[in-house]
């Protein structure tokens, strides 16, 4: 049965919204459960989602140190794509779209999925190749790529500027049509939701402080609301991966965290109806329903846990944000915030069995969580549930750094700051 | 955020380029160890505190600075020029280095 439905609104429009249940419980942590999750974020939500879901593991608690959706489900771009490179990243992104496709149906909640288009712009001959191989090697997988010549996306993108004299002048560009945005918030909380119906506790305002361990085996967590034992923990902590793990013995992990920032306009009308990536620079910008314009750029580029970020990129990302529409130049610049983003050595996320017996490890998402949301649940419960990877995660191991099998789509090298 | 450059005295993070964490020990070039080139590679503390991590101010005298920052508040604890700062400990090469051949030799 839909809890929100046409009649539902209307009953409660009309007696002063009074009716509405509370989305998800706030219960007590229980003394033991078969899986914890660690991490109430986009991920871990999900994740506690499919296990109910996919494999009827119910007895699951998600802890989260903040408030529901606190971290980087909150704070990211909102975009949605699988227009990559390489086949394991196809693959993995290609399977997210697919459950991106259905999400509002299945959880009943609207996350407001809008498959507006994703276009890349290229300025180069040389980068236009590259695009174009890009497109082809997701054709090649089954996945929707069309290239777009000047012309058309000047025709579909007024504003953006394409004349010649521009530094950057636009030759083309890659359209995935499939791609798009989502509502953030709404994905964490019909997550949440959807779990909770399940029987998934949701802990909130519960931070994991260590590990209970037998021997080398986790069997739960020690939080700052006590001692939860759990046949099975998760770590799905983004940002937090390497206090996480140290908490855990694990010293040293293949992961730089790092701040991204973000920025939203005042609002205005419809004006950009798709997403657009600036490829002489990087920037990537979308207009809201609200009618902000949401976009974001490069990491500031060195270590940080500060959830804020530093003058230099912020001109940077608003002189190219210029350069592709000169008419954006009046807007008025209404909020910004940094999160912390887990930058792993390959650009790749780490989706895995362990490090440690009992234990489920999920992170390196650097720039590209948010979208990865559902695969990454869907995903990261299969490898909990059956004690092995799905064939789509079985790449993205811990351990392929050192059996120099990384998945690196820009081919960077062991450089976060880059990726 | 601003970085006392030893030399130019306080700039602004801009004119510098990251280069990373200052903690991880290099292993003999000779070494074979792939564990220990492993970890020099792609292993890192990524600490929430005090981070000891290189700087090089391109923008401005070019000299390479280890710098300690406090990854929490982007507080700077200090800044010393690379040459001067002691490098983390090199880790010995496990197995003796092999003979070079006997052509390679200089000729007098």
């Amino acid at each position: 049965m839909a809890e929100y439905s046409v009649f539902s609104l209307l009953r409660n429009g009309f007696n002063a919204n009074r009716d509405w249940a509370p989305a998800w419980r706030k219960p007590e942590p229980k003394a033991a459960y078969d899986v914890v999750i660690v991490g109430g974020g986009g991920h871990g939500l999900a994740t506690a989602y499919y296990l109910a879901r996919e494999h009827g593991i119910t007895n699951v608690a998600v802890v989260e140190k903040g408030w529901l959706g606190s971290g980087n489900i909150g704070r990211n771009t909102t975009i949605v794509r699988s227009n990559y490179l390489l086949p394991a990243s196809i693959r993995f992104y290609e399977h997210s779209l697919k459950l991106w496709e259905n999400l509002s149906h299945e959880l009943n909640y609207n996350v407001m999925f809008s498959q507006r288009g994703v276009i890349n712009l290229a300025h180069s001959p040389a980068q236009s190749d590259d695009f174009m191989r890009r497109g082809n090697a997701l054709r090649h997988e089954g996945v929707d790529a069309e290239w777009w010549d000047r012309d058309r996306i000047a025709r579909a993108v007024p504003g953006l500027d394409v004349s010649a004299s521009a530094r950057f002048p636009i030759v083309g560009g890659l359209m995935q049509r499939r791609g798009g945005t989502a509502r953030h918030d709404a994905v964490a909380w019909g997550y949440a939701r959807a779990a909770d119906r399940r029987g998934v506790d949701i802990i909130e305002n519960c931070e994991v402080t260590g590990f209970l361990r037998d021997g080398d085996r986790v069997t739960g967590v020690r939080t700052s609301r006590g001692d939860i034992a759990a046949k099975k923990v998760a770590v799905a902590v983004a940002g937090s991966t390497g206090r996480v793990m140290q908490a855990a013995g694990i010293d040293r992990m293949p992961i730089e965290s790092h701040v991204l920032q973000a920025f939203v306009t005042e609002s205005l009308k419809p004006t950009l109806d798709t997403v657009i990536t600036f490829g002489g620079g990087h920037l990537y910008v979308s207009q809201s329903d609200k009618g902000s314009l949401v976009f974001g750029g490069d990491i500031d580029g060195y270590n940080s846990y500060a959830q804020r970020g530093n003058l230099p990129v912020v001109e940077d990302v608003m002189s190219e944000m210029v350069a592709l529409f000169p008419g954006f130049a009046r807007l008025r610049l209404l909020r910004s915030w940094g999160g912390i983003m887990d930058m792993s050595m390959d650009g790749s996320p780490i989706v895995t069995k362990g490090p440690l017996p009992g234990m489920y490890l999920n992170c390196g998402w650097c720039y590209g969580g948010f979208k990865a949301t559902p695969a990454s649940g869907w995903l990261f419960a299969w490898t909990i549930a059956r004690d092995e990877p799905h064939p789509i995660n079985a790449p993205f191991t811990l351990d392929r750094f050192a059996r120099g099998l990384v998945i690196d789509e820009k081919g960077q090298g062991a450089t976060p700051r880059l990726h | 955020m601003l970085i006392a450059c030893p030399y130019c005295g306080p700039r602004d993070v801009a004119e510098f380029t990251y280069q990373g964490d200052a903690n991880r020990p290099r292993p003999d070039p000779a070494s074979t160890d792939l564990d220990a080139w492993n970890d020099y590679v792609y292993q890192r503390a990524n600490p929430a505190g005090p981070h000891r991590e290189y700087w090089q101010h391109s923008g401005g005298c070019r000299s390479h600075l280890l710098v300690t920052r406090n990854t929490l508040t982007h507080e700077i604890a200090g800044v010393a020029f690379v040459r001067s700062a002691p490098v983390p400990a090199t880790k010995p090469a496990p197995a003796a280095p092999r003979k070079r051949p006997a052509s390679r030799k200089a000729k007098p």
